[in-house]
C-alpha cells in the first residue's frame, strides 16, 4: 500500500460530462486517460508521477468496471514493452515513469515500438524531473523523442490543456502510427487546478478481446528486412502524417497576433508558457490573461516542429526569441535549420540571451527577455533591475537542509554500523544505489563514492577486484527487483566478484512513496508479495548470504559487516538488512494503536530522551545518527556554552540511540522511556510500591544534599 | 499593468510539517469565495526532511470570463504573502527574494529546527537568528513572527493550523475568519485541535514579534552556612565580572562534592584573579571552566544525577507522561573497566584495573532500568562513591591535570592575559565519555602544546574554534 491513500481521488476519477474536476495535475491526466478509452496502463513509480500509479493501484474496482487493465510494472523497460499491445491491435495504451532516468531504462523497448510503429494510440507520460527539487541528472527527454522519432507533447501548464493533450496525444499517435510522449514538468504534476470533465469511455477493444483474436504482421517486427522498411516508413509516412495532424488540429497556439511590434516574436515550449506570460506581465508586455504585446508561438508539440507554421510565424520578423529549457537546445537548432531552408533572414535568438542550464523560472525568463528586448526592440526594454541580494553575513547563517533519513528510519542504523566498521578497518569504496539509502552520502554519514543508477549498486562495484580490501555495494529492495538481482547479484556470482553487497529490505519501494514490491511483507489482495530477497539471491547462486531481521541491532550489523569484509570465503557476500520502513510502519501502527486506545486497551509507547545534566554537548551521538528527532537545545547549565543534545517528542523509539550508545560506547545520557497507557492492575500495583520506596529514599537523599548544598 | 486580481502566497516548510495541508486549506477558502486557486510544489526527495516551497496563487477570472494565466512558482518581487514554518526557512524566503520591502506580508515562526550542519559539530554550530529577524523586518511590508512550535504545544495542535490562523489573523487575504475555519471543518480531520491551533495563531498574529522564550538561569542564593561563607568570600575576593560564574561554580561543586571541594575551587580561582585586571575576562572564564573541569563526569556523578527525584520529575515532563500511565526508564550504560576502576577507592581501583574477567564482564552495554528497585539501589550505591571520591584514581588524575593547566595559565598571565584566557578556554574541548572524552583530551593537549611552543592568543582561539566546528 502506498504512503498516501487515494480513495477520495479515485472517486474524482468517476466524474462525468460537465462536472468540474478539481485536483492535482497528474490526476487530471489520469482522468484524461479514462476519458480517452485507454485499454491498458502500466508504469513505474517515481517523483513526479508516483500519484498516477498510486491512484490506479487504489482504483481497482473502477478500472475493472471499465475493462481497463492496469499493471504496476517491474521496471520502465517492462512498462515500455507493454506498449507492444498497441502494435497489432487498436488498443489505446499509456505508460508512465520518471524521466529522464526511466526513459533511459525503457529505451530499448521504446526504440522497438517506435520502429515498428503502432496501430492503437500509445502514450508515454514522462514526469520530467528537471530543475528545483530534482534528484537526478539534468538531461532532456526531448533527445529520446528525436532519436526514436516519437512525438513529444509539452502542453501549457493548466489542467484543461493537459487533459486535452492526453486526448489529442492518442489521436496523434493513431493518425501517424507513432508513439507519443507527453512531457509533464514536476510542478505541473503537483499543480492543483480544475477542468470540465467528460464521461469515462470504455475501450473500444479490451486487452482480453485482443488476446482472444491474435493478429500477426511480420512487417511490424524489428528484423531484416522490415527494420529497414521501418526507417523509410518513419520518414515518408509517419512523419508527414504527424505534421499534418498537429497542423490541421492546431495543437500549437498563437498569441499576440495583433502585436504592435511585428518585428519580433517569441517561440516557447508549451510547458513554459505560463512562466513566460508572467515574465511579460511584469514587464508590461502582457496582461494576466495572456493578451500579449509581442507575438508568441507556443509549441504544445515540442517535436516535431511544423515547418510551415515556423515559416509563417518568423516571416517578416527581425528576431525571434526561443524560450527552450535545458540543453542541448534542440529546438533552437532545428529552428535555425528551418529558417535557413525557408530562406528567411530572421535571427533565431535563444541560449545567448537565456542561461544555458537550469530551470527557466519566470524570473529567469524576465531577465532573458529584457536582454533580448534591449538588443532587438529597445523601445520595449525594461530598465535593468539592480539586484539587492541578502548581505553575505546574513545569508551565511541560513543552513542548507539536505534530504535525510526519516525519524526512526531502519536504514540509519545500517550506516551507523558501516561508520563503526569504517573506523576499525579504514575507509572502503562504497558503491551506492538509488533510493532513500542514497542519503548516506550526505552528512552525518558521508558514506558512498558513486551511484550509477537504480538497482545498479552492486554493478557499480563490479570493477573492483580487491586484493585485500573489499568494496561495499548498497542496494535497495526496489532497485533489487527492478534489475539488481541480475545486474548486480547474478553478475557478481558469474564473475566471481568478491564484493560485499548490502541489500536494504524495508518492505516497500519507499523513496517513491511506499509502493508494494515483490518482497513486501504486507498482504496485497491484487498483487503477489512476500517473496524473500534472500531466496532470490540464493536462487542465482550466491552462497554467502546473511539475513538481519532487525537493522536496529547496530552491534550485530557491525559484526556481520566486519565478517563480510574479512571472511576468507570467495565470491559475493550478500547481507539482507530487513526492517520495515518507519514512515509506513508508523502510518499503520498509529492507526491500530489509536483504535486500541479508543477502546481503553493497553498501549505501549516508547521514546528516547537525553539527560541534559550528564550530556556534555559533544554531539558524537548526532554524528552517528542524524535523526530529525535527535536535535540540540540551549544548555540549561549556565556555565556550559555548547548546546546539549535533545530528543523531541516526535521520537518513535526505534532504539537506535540506545544501540549506538552501546555499540560506539558513547555516553550514559540516553534513556528509553516506556509509557504504558491503560496499564494492567499488576503494572499499576508494581508502579505504586516502587514509587513509594524510591520516593522515600529520594526524599532522604534530597534532604542530605540540601544540607551540604550552597 | 492591467488591474491586479491576484494574490501570490509562498509557503516554506520542512518535509512533514504539513505545508501541503496548509496550501490546500488556503485554496479551499479562496475557491469557496469564488476565486480561482492553484497550488504547486516540488516535494520529491525534499519530503524526506528537506525544505520545500509550496506556492499558491489566487486569482479571479477577467470581466469577460477570460481565465488568468497562473505562475508555477513564486516570483521574487511579486509575492504578497510568505508563510514560513521555522526561523531559518523564513530566512530562506528572504534569501530567495520572496519577501519584498513595502509589499510582502511575512509570517514566520521564530523557533528553530536545527539543520544537520548545525547539530553535528562538536561545539555550537547554530546559526544566528537575530540577523534573520532583522532581515525579515527590513524586507517585508509587515512582519509577524512568533514561536509557532510553542503555540502548537499549547494547543495540542499542528504547526500548519497555527500558520493558517496567523495567515487569517494577518488580514492579508480578503476572506473573513469564518471562511478559514470552514476550510478546517471541510477537511474533517482533527477539527477540534486544528481549530484550537488556528485560534491561537490568529490571536498571536495581532501580538508582538517574539523569539522563543528561554529561561535565564538565576544567580544562585546561598541557603546553608557553608554556602553563605563561600559566597561572602567570593564577593570579597573576586572581581564583579566573575561573580556570577563563580557563584554558579560554587553551587555546582557543593552539589558535586562538598563545601571543602568548593573552597578548593575558590582557592584556585583567587590565584588566577590575583593576576588579572579589568575587564577581568580571565577570571570570569576561569570561574566557568574551572568549575566545569572540577565537576568532571565520573561514574559516581552520573549515577548520582540519574537517581535524583528532580531527574525523575524532569523525565516525566519531557516524555509527557499523563496520569494513569505507567513509566519505566531504562539507561544505556557502558562503563568501561577503566571508568569503573577509576571510580573505586584508590587501592581497590588499582587492583581491578588489570582484571581480565571484569574487563570481559564490562565488554557489553547494560540496560539499566532505573525505575526498578534493583537498579535504583545499584545506582544509588554507586552514587555513594562521593564519600570516597577523593581517594579515587580519577580524582588524582584530574586534579593533576587541573593544576598543570592552571599553572600554565598563571604563568602566561604574567605577560599576556589574553593568552592565559585562551589557555583557560581550551577546557571547552574536554567533554563526552569514552572515546569522545579521550579525543577531547587529545585536542586539549594539542592546544596546550601550541601554547608551550609559543603560539599567541589569536592562534589558540582559531585552533579551538576550528576544533569545536569539526564534526
Amino acid at each position: 500500500m502506498a504512503e498516501r491513500s487515494f480513495k477520495s481521488e479515485v472517486k474524482k476519477l468517476t466524474a462525468g460530462e460537465g462536472e468540474v474536476f478539481t485536483g492535482e495535475g497528474i490526476l487530471a491526466v489520469t482522468k484524461g486517460l479514462l476519458q480517452s478509452g485507454v485499454a491498458y496502463v502500466g508504469g513505474y513509480q517515481g517523483s513526479p508521477i508516483s500519484h498516477l500509479m498510486d491512484v490506479f493501484a487504489d482504483a481497482n474496482d473502477l478500472l475493472a468496471s471499465l475493462g481497463v487493465h492496469f499493471e504496476a510494472s517491474a521496471s520502465e523497460a517492462t512498462a515500455a514493452a507493454m506498449l507492444a499491445a498497441s502494435v497489432n491491435y487498436p488498443l489505446r495504451g499509456a505508460v508512465t515513469w520518471k524521466s529522464v532516468v526511466g526513459t533511459n531504462v525503457a529505451s530499448d523497448a521504446l526504440s522497438n515500438v517506435a520502429s515498428g510503429g503502432v496501430k492503437g494510440g500509445a502514450l508515454i507520460i514522462v514526469g520530467e524531473d528537471y530543475g528545483e527539487g530534482s534528484s537526478i541528472m539534468q538531461e532532456r527527454t526531448h533527445a529520446f523523442a528525436m532519436k526514436s522519432q516519437m512525438w513529444l507533447i509539452d502542453p501549457r501548464p493548466n489542467l484543461t490543456s493537459m487533459v486535452d493533450a492526453v486526448e489529442q496525444g492518442f489521436r496523434l499517435s493513431e493518425a501517424s502510427n507513432t508513439p507519443v510522449m507527453l512531457q509533464l514538468r514536476v510542478r505541473s504534476c503537483h499543480m492543483t487546478g480544475s477542468f470540465i470533465a467528460k464521461d469515462n469511455v470504455r475501450p473500444a477493444m479490451t486487452v482480453g478481446e485482443a488476446a482472444s483474436a491474435p493478429i500477426r504482421d511480420l512487417q511490424r517486427i524489428v528484423l531484416p528486412p522490415a527494420n529497414f522498411q521501418h526507417e523509410v516508413e518513419k520518414i515518408e509516412q509517419r512523419w508527414p502524417a504527424g505534421i499534418a495532424y498537429v497542423r490541421d488540429n492546431k495543437l500549437n497556439e498563437w498569441f499576440g497576433q495583433d502585436s504592435d511590434t511585428p518585428e519580433i516574436g517569441i517561440i516557447v515550449q508549451g510547458g513554459l508558457y505560463n512562466n513566460l506570460n508572467r515574465a511579460m506581465e511584469l514587464l508590461d508586455l502582457a496582461d494576466a490573461y495572456g493578451s500579449s504585446r509581442i507575438a508568441v508561438y507556443c509549441l504544445n508539440v515540442a517535436y516535431p516542429l511544423i515547418p510551415e507554421e515556423v515559416s509563417a510565424f518568423c516571416a517578416g520578423k527581425q528576431a525571434v526569441l526561443v524560450v527552450e529549457e535545458g540543453q542541448p537546445e534542440f529546438i533552437e537548432h532545428e529552428l535555425n535549420t528551418l529558417i535557413r531552408r525557408a530562406d528567411l533572414q530572421t535571427r533565431i535568438v535563444g541560449k545567448d540571451m537565456l542561461p544555458r542550464s537550469g530551470e527557466y523560472s519566470a524570473a529567469v525568463i524576465r531577465d532573458g527577455l529584457g536582454k533580448f528586448l534591449r538588443a532587438h526592440a529597445p523601445h520595449l526594454a525594461p530598465a535593468e533591475a539592480k539586484p539587492d541580494p541578502l548581505p553575505r553575513d546574513v545569508a551565511m547563517e541560513i543552513p542548507q537542509r539536505p534530504a535525510g533519513f526519516c525519524t526512526g528510519c531502519p536504514e540509519r542504523p545500517v550506516f551507523a554500523a558501516m561508520k563503526l566498521v569504517e573506523k576499525e578497518l579504514g575507509p572502503t569504496h562504497v558503491s551506492a544505489d538509488i533510493g532513500c539509502h542514497l542519503f548516506s552520502i550526505l552528512p552525518p554519514f558521508d558514506i558512498g563514492n558513486t551511484t550509477m543508477g537504480y538497482g545498479l549498486g552492486a554493478a557499480g562495484a563490479s570493477a573492483f577486484k580487491p586484493k585485500d580490501k573489499r568494496a561495499i555495494a548498497v542496494m535497495g529492495d526496489g532497485g533489487f527487483w527492478h534489475n539488481g538481482l541480475t545486474s548486480g547479484i547474478g553478475n557478481a556470482v558469474f564473475n566471481k566478484d568478491d564484493t560485499v553487497t548490502l541489500i536494504i529490505d524495508n518492505g516497500y519501494s519507499a523513496a517513491t512513496g511506499g509502493q508494494d514490491i515483490l518482497s513486501s511483507r504486507a498482504d496485497n489482495p491484487v498483487r503477489v508479495t512476500k517473496n524473500p530477497i534472500a531466496k532470490a539471491v540464493q536462487g542465482v547462486g550466491a552462497k554467502w548470504v546473511r539475513l538481519v531481521e532487525r537493522t536496529y541491532d547496530v552491534a550485530k550489523m557491525r559484526d556481520l559487516l566486519r565478517e563480510a569484509m574479512t571472511s576468507s570465503e570467495k565470491g559475493p557476500k550478500v547481507i539482507v538488512a530487513q526492517s520495515e520502513c518507519m514512515l509506513n510502519k508508523q502510518r499503520r501502527v498509529k492507526r491500530e494503536q489509536g483504535k486500541v486506545l479508543a477502546n481503553g486497551g493497553r498501549v505501549v509507547r516508547e521514546r528516547f530522551g537525553v539527560d541534559s545534566d550528564t550530556c556534555t554537548g559533544d554531539h558524537a551521538c548526532i554524528r552517528l545518527s542524524g535523526c530529525p528527532s535527535l536535535t540540540i537545545k540551549s544548555n540549561p547549565d549556565p556555565l556550559r556554552q555548547d548546546p546539549v543534545t535533545h530528543v523531541e517528542n516526535s521520537c518513535v523509539g526505534c532504539g537506535l540511540c540506545g544501540e549506538n550508545a552501546h555499540a560506539a560506547i558513547l555516553c550514559p545520557s540516553f534513556y528509553r522511556a516506556r509509557i504504558v497507557s491503560n496499564p494492567t492492575g499488576w503494572e499499576k500495583f508494581r508502579q505504586g510500591w516502587r514509587a513509594r520506596i524510591v520516593g522515600w529514599m529520594q526524599a532522604r537523599d534530597d534532604r542530605a544534599r540540601m544540607a551540604r548544598a550552597f | 499593468m492591467t488591474e491586479k486580481n491576484r494574490i501570490a502566497i509562498a509557503i516554506l516548510a520542512l518535509g512533514g510539517q504539513g505545508g501541503g495541508v496548509l496550501a490546500e486549506w488556503i485554496q479551499h477558502v479562496a475557491r469557496e469565495a469564488g476565486w480561482l486557486a492553484q497550488g504547486t510544489s516540488v516535494p520529491g526527495v525534499a519530503q524526506r526532511t528537506g525544505s520545500t516551497v509550496y506556492y499558491v496563487e489566487l486569482a479571479r477570472a477577467g470581466v469577460d470570463g477570460r481565465m488568468p494565466i497562473m505562475a508555477q512558482m513564486p516570483m521574487p518581487g511579486d509575492v504578497d504573502v510568505v508563510v514560513a514554518s521555522e526561523l531559518m526557512e523564513m530566512g530562506r524566503a528572504v534569501l530567495r527574494g520572496f519577501s519584498t520591502a513595502g509589499k510582502t506580508t511575512l509570517i514566520g515562526s521564530t523557533h528553530r529546527i536545527y539543520a544537520i550542519s548545525e547539530k553535528q559539530v562538536a561545539g555550537d554550530g547554530r546559526g544566528n537568528g537575530e540577523k534573520i529577524l532583522a532581515a525579515a523586518r527590513e524586507r517585508s511590508a509587515r512582519f509577524i513572527g512568533f514561536d509557532m512550535e510553542a503555540a502548537t504545544e499549547r494547543t495540542h495542535s499542528v504547526i500548519s493550523a497555527i500558520m493558517f490562523g496567523a495567515l487569517a489573523g494577518s488580514g492579508a487575504l480578503p476572506f473573513p475568519r469564518e471562511a478559514f475555519e470552514a476550510a478546517i471543518h471541510h477537511s474533517g480531520k482533527a477539527v477540534k485541535s486544528n481549530l484550537a491551533g488556528f485560534a491561537e495563531g490568529f490571536a498571536r498574529a495581532q501580538g508582538e514579534i517574539a523569539m522563543p522564550q528561554e529561561e535565564a538561569p538565576e544567580i544562585p542564593m546561598p541557603t546553608t552556612t557553608m554556602g553563605k561563607v563561600l559566597a561572602a568570600r567570593a564577593r570579597a575576593g573576586l572581581p564583579d565580572a566573575a561573580l556570577a560564574n563563580a557563584l554558579h561554580g560554587l553551587a555546582k561543586l557543593m552539589d558535586y562534592q562538598d563545601g571543602d571541594y568548593a573552597a578548593l575551587y575558590l582557592d584556585r580561582l583567587e590565584r588566577i584573579a590575583a593576576m588579572d585586571r579589568a575587564p577581568f575576562d580571565l577570571t570570569q572564564e576561569a570561574a566557568r571552566h574551572l568549575a566545569l573541569w572540577m565537576a568532571y563526569e565520573d561514574t559516581i556523578r552520573v549515577a548520582d544525577l540519574k537517581v535524583r527525584a528532580a531527574r525523575f520529575e524532569r523525565v516525566r515532563d519531557e516524555v509527557k507522561v499523563k496520569d494513569g500511565q505507567v513509566l519505566t526508564v531504562t539507561e544505556f550504560m557502558h562503563p568501561r573497566l577503566q571508568e569503573v576502576a577509576e571510580s573505586l577507592p584508590g587501592w581497590l581501583g588499582r587492583r581491578v584495573m588489570g582484571s581480565a574477567w571484569l574487563d570481559r564482564a564490562l565488554s557489553k552495554g547494560r540496560h539499566v532500568e532505573t525505575t526498578s528497585l534493583r537498579w535504583f539501589l545499584a545506582l544509588r550505591l554507586v552514587a555513594m562513591g562521593r564519600g570516597w571520591r577523593r581517594s579515587t584514581l580519577r580524582y588524582a588524575q584530574e586534579q593533576g591535570r587541573i593544576e598543570a593547566w592552571l599553572n600554565r595559565a598563571q604563568k602566561a598571565a604574567e605577560t599576556d592575559l589574553a593568552l592565559a584566557t585562551e589557555i583557560i578556554r581550551a577546557q571547552r574541548l574536554i567533554k563526552g565519555y569514552g572515546d569522545t572524552f579521550d579525543r577531547g583530551l587529545e585536542r586539549f593537549a594539542a592546544i596546550m602544546a601550541q601554547a608551550d611552543a609559543g603560539a599567541g592568543a589569536d592562534a589558540l582561539r582559531v585552533a579551538r574554534e576550528g576544533l569545536l566546528k569539526a564534526a
